[in-house]
């Protein structure tokens, strides 16, 4: 398997008027070809800046610092804006979070699909509807004709998220950002959503990264997991290896902070953990591991300087100075 | 769905109604009106209503009444083509500020600002005083004036739909701003831009009759409703008919305008009611 997509060393910082925010500091990962990871971390940890960074889209005032991202070998932060509009929507696009305010209120499903169509190929416009009406259908989208032909408040909000879906995938990229696609759903819409993704990009090729604090979506649906924290990876490993065998005091602190039905009524009702502390302020981090203040396991060297990368198993890495 | 709430809306449709009549007054004037507008009937000057002269003759013995029905071809000719000029510059320049925002957005609303700062009519009597009395220059006199108006309500609709999702998936979909500003800013603000100029319409009317009034306006002696009130205001106490109709043509224009606009406010604006 090739790597489709691979960031190095990634650094967005927001310049605000109290200081610089790190959002993204330092994060490196990698994607396989057709490979679906999950991206997890509390809010404001720097998930969605990394996907936005990755498009060049990150907004005002903030800025890539440095590092690489590379798509199929060719470095995005090198080339001119024109070449990077080509490449969104075409090779890489992306899935939002709200779809009640994803799609544009002004006009049909259907012109929004044949226009994101016709930005990246010359094709009849004739053309470019039948290709959108297969792809609503390939989003089981029932009566696909009809909806074609409707304006967003016509559509609940699972149908809005898979039109994203199908004009996230009308041409075919190689890679998908879907930033917290399904949070605004309900539970079995969100099923079926990921069902009807998942199947897609198989079929498709595309490689996701499925941005997301919900631990549930990323056992069920990835391969590998990458746990983020105040912008920098902690830990990543494959889904197993990060549920079964967490070795970072933050990653275990987050699994144990997830109900598991039934768990009261096994004998003590014991309250629900939870990480103690709130994320610190990403403009005043602590010195060292940005996590030794709330963590239950920290040891001197932890508030001095910032651990290394350890290599657990294959595939498994953490930074925590508990395993150098 | 938008003319069944429009049609509901009662003062709403009054004020079409009236802008539908004044529209085709001004369209079928050469049918309607009953003399020559400019023909001069000395046997006949400052002759009462009657039968023969609907509204009256004037002091050099002109139909009032055909005056006024040309009037309202000039009138709204004048209105509509500076309230589109204001609209096109307004768009432009809103659009710009709020999409750029930063330096660009300070520099050109701080403009815009010193723009509205002056009294409206003062800075129109200014540009046509610069320009000379035409036609073409009351259009843009008018059309100047009110340009802060628009670009403030573009600005402020730009500013909030550019941070909505679908303006950054459009983005992400590899969109040029250009696009972006036409396919998915500009439609969005479309309702407020429409009841700003149909608002507007009624204030330019009376712009227009003003500098008209003032000897500013569309020169003499093609009639508008605000020369032929100027010509007039010295025969009030003798001819009270001489101001009393044009005077009438021009309130209820206004007056229409107005009703419209508000009912196109209470249609389009969802937060209204």
């Amino acid at each position: 398997m090739g790597k489709v997509l691979t960031l190095h060393d990634l650094k967005t910082f927001f310049y605000t008027r109290e200081g610089v925010a790190k959002a993204v500091n330092g994060v490196s990962l990698f994607l396989n070809k057709g490979e679906l990871i999950g991206l997890v971390g509390e809010s404001g940890c720097g998930k969605s800046v990394t996907g936005l960074s990755i498009l060049r889209l990150v907004p005002f005032p903030g800025k890539i610092v440095s590092g690489k991202i590379l798509l199929d070998g060719q470095d995005l932060l090198k080339l001119p804006l024109d070449r990077m509009r080509q490449i969104r929507g075409a090779q890489m696009s992306m899935i939002f979070q709200e779809p009640m305010i994803s799609l544009n209120p002004a006009f049909t499903v259907g012109d929004q699909l044949v226009e994101a169509l016709r930005v990246h190929r010359e094709i009849t416009k004739a053309e470019a509807r039948d290709r959108a009406v297969e792809m609503l259908r390939m989003v089981e989208i029932p009566e696909a004709e009809r909806r074609f032909k409707e304006y967003p408040h016509q559509l609940s909000g699972g149908m809005r998220q898979r039109v994203m879906i199908a004009e996230a995938l009308l041409l075919r990229p190689k890679v998908l950002l879907a930033d917290e696609p399904t949070t605004a759903l309900d539970v079995t819409i969100q099923a079926q959503v990921l069902d009807i993704l998942y199947k897609l990009t198989q079929e498709i090729g595309t490689a996701i990264i499925l941005v997301t604090h919900n631990l549930g979506l990323v056992a069920e649906w990835t391969r590998r997991v990458v746990v983020m924290y105040t912008g920098k990876i902690a830990e990543e490993g494959r889904v197993k290896q990060i549920f079964e065998d967490a070795r970072h005091p933050y990653t275990q602190g987050l699994l144990r902070a997830v109900p598991l039905p039934g768990q009261s009524r096994r004998g003590q009702s014991q309250a629900l953990y939870e990480i103690k502390g709130i994320v610190p302020n990403l403009l005043q981090l602590p010195p060292g591991c940005s996590f030794h203040p709330r963590c239950p396991e920290k040891k001197e060297v932890c508030s001095r300087e910032e651990p290394p990368r350890v290599t657990v198993e294959e595939e498994h890495h953490v930074s925590c100075w508990l395993y150098s | 769905m938008f003319w069944q709430r429009m049609l509901s809306h009662k003062v709403g449709i009054i004020g079409l109604g009236l802008i539908v009549a004044i529209l085709l007054v001004a369209l079928l004037a050469p049918w309607i009106a009953t003399h020559d507008p400019l023909k001069v009937d000395v046997a006949n000057r400052e002759a009462q209503p009657s039968a023969k002269y609907f509204f009256g003759t004037d002091d050099f013995g002109r139909d009032i009444f055909s005056r006024v029905i040309y009037g309202t071809r000039i009138s709204l000719y004048i209105s509509c083509l500076s309230v589109l000029v204001a609209t096109l510059f307004g768009v432009i320049i809103g659009g710009i500020s709020g999409y750029y925002s930063g330096v660009t957005d300070n520099v050109i609303m701080r403009f815009m600002d010193a723009v509205m700062a002056f009294p409206a009519i003062l800075l129109a009597i200014g540009i046509m005083a610069v320009l000379g009395p035409h036609m073409i220059n009351v259009v843009l006199a008018l059309g100047f004036i009110y340009i802060p108006r628009f670009a403030r309500i573009v600005r402020g609709s730009v500013l909030s739909l550019k941070e909505k999702e679908f303006v950054e998936a459009s983005r992400a979909m590899g969109n040029s701003d250009w696009v972006i500003i036409m396919r998915h800013i500009l439609p969005n603000c479309m309702a407020p831009l429409i009841i700003q100029a149909t608002v507007s319409l009624a204030y330019a009317i009376l712009a227009e009759a003003t500098l008209s009034f003032l000897g500013l306006g569309s020169p003499p002696p093609a009639p508008s409703w605000g020369n032929i009130l100027s010509d007039a205001r010295n025969f009030m106490l003798d001819s009270p008919w001489m101001t009393f109709f044009p005077g009438v043509a021009m309130t209820l224009a206004v007056v229409g305008f107005n009703m419209f606009g508000d009912g196109l406010r209470d249609v389009l604006d969802p937060r209204m009611k």
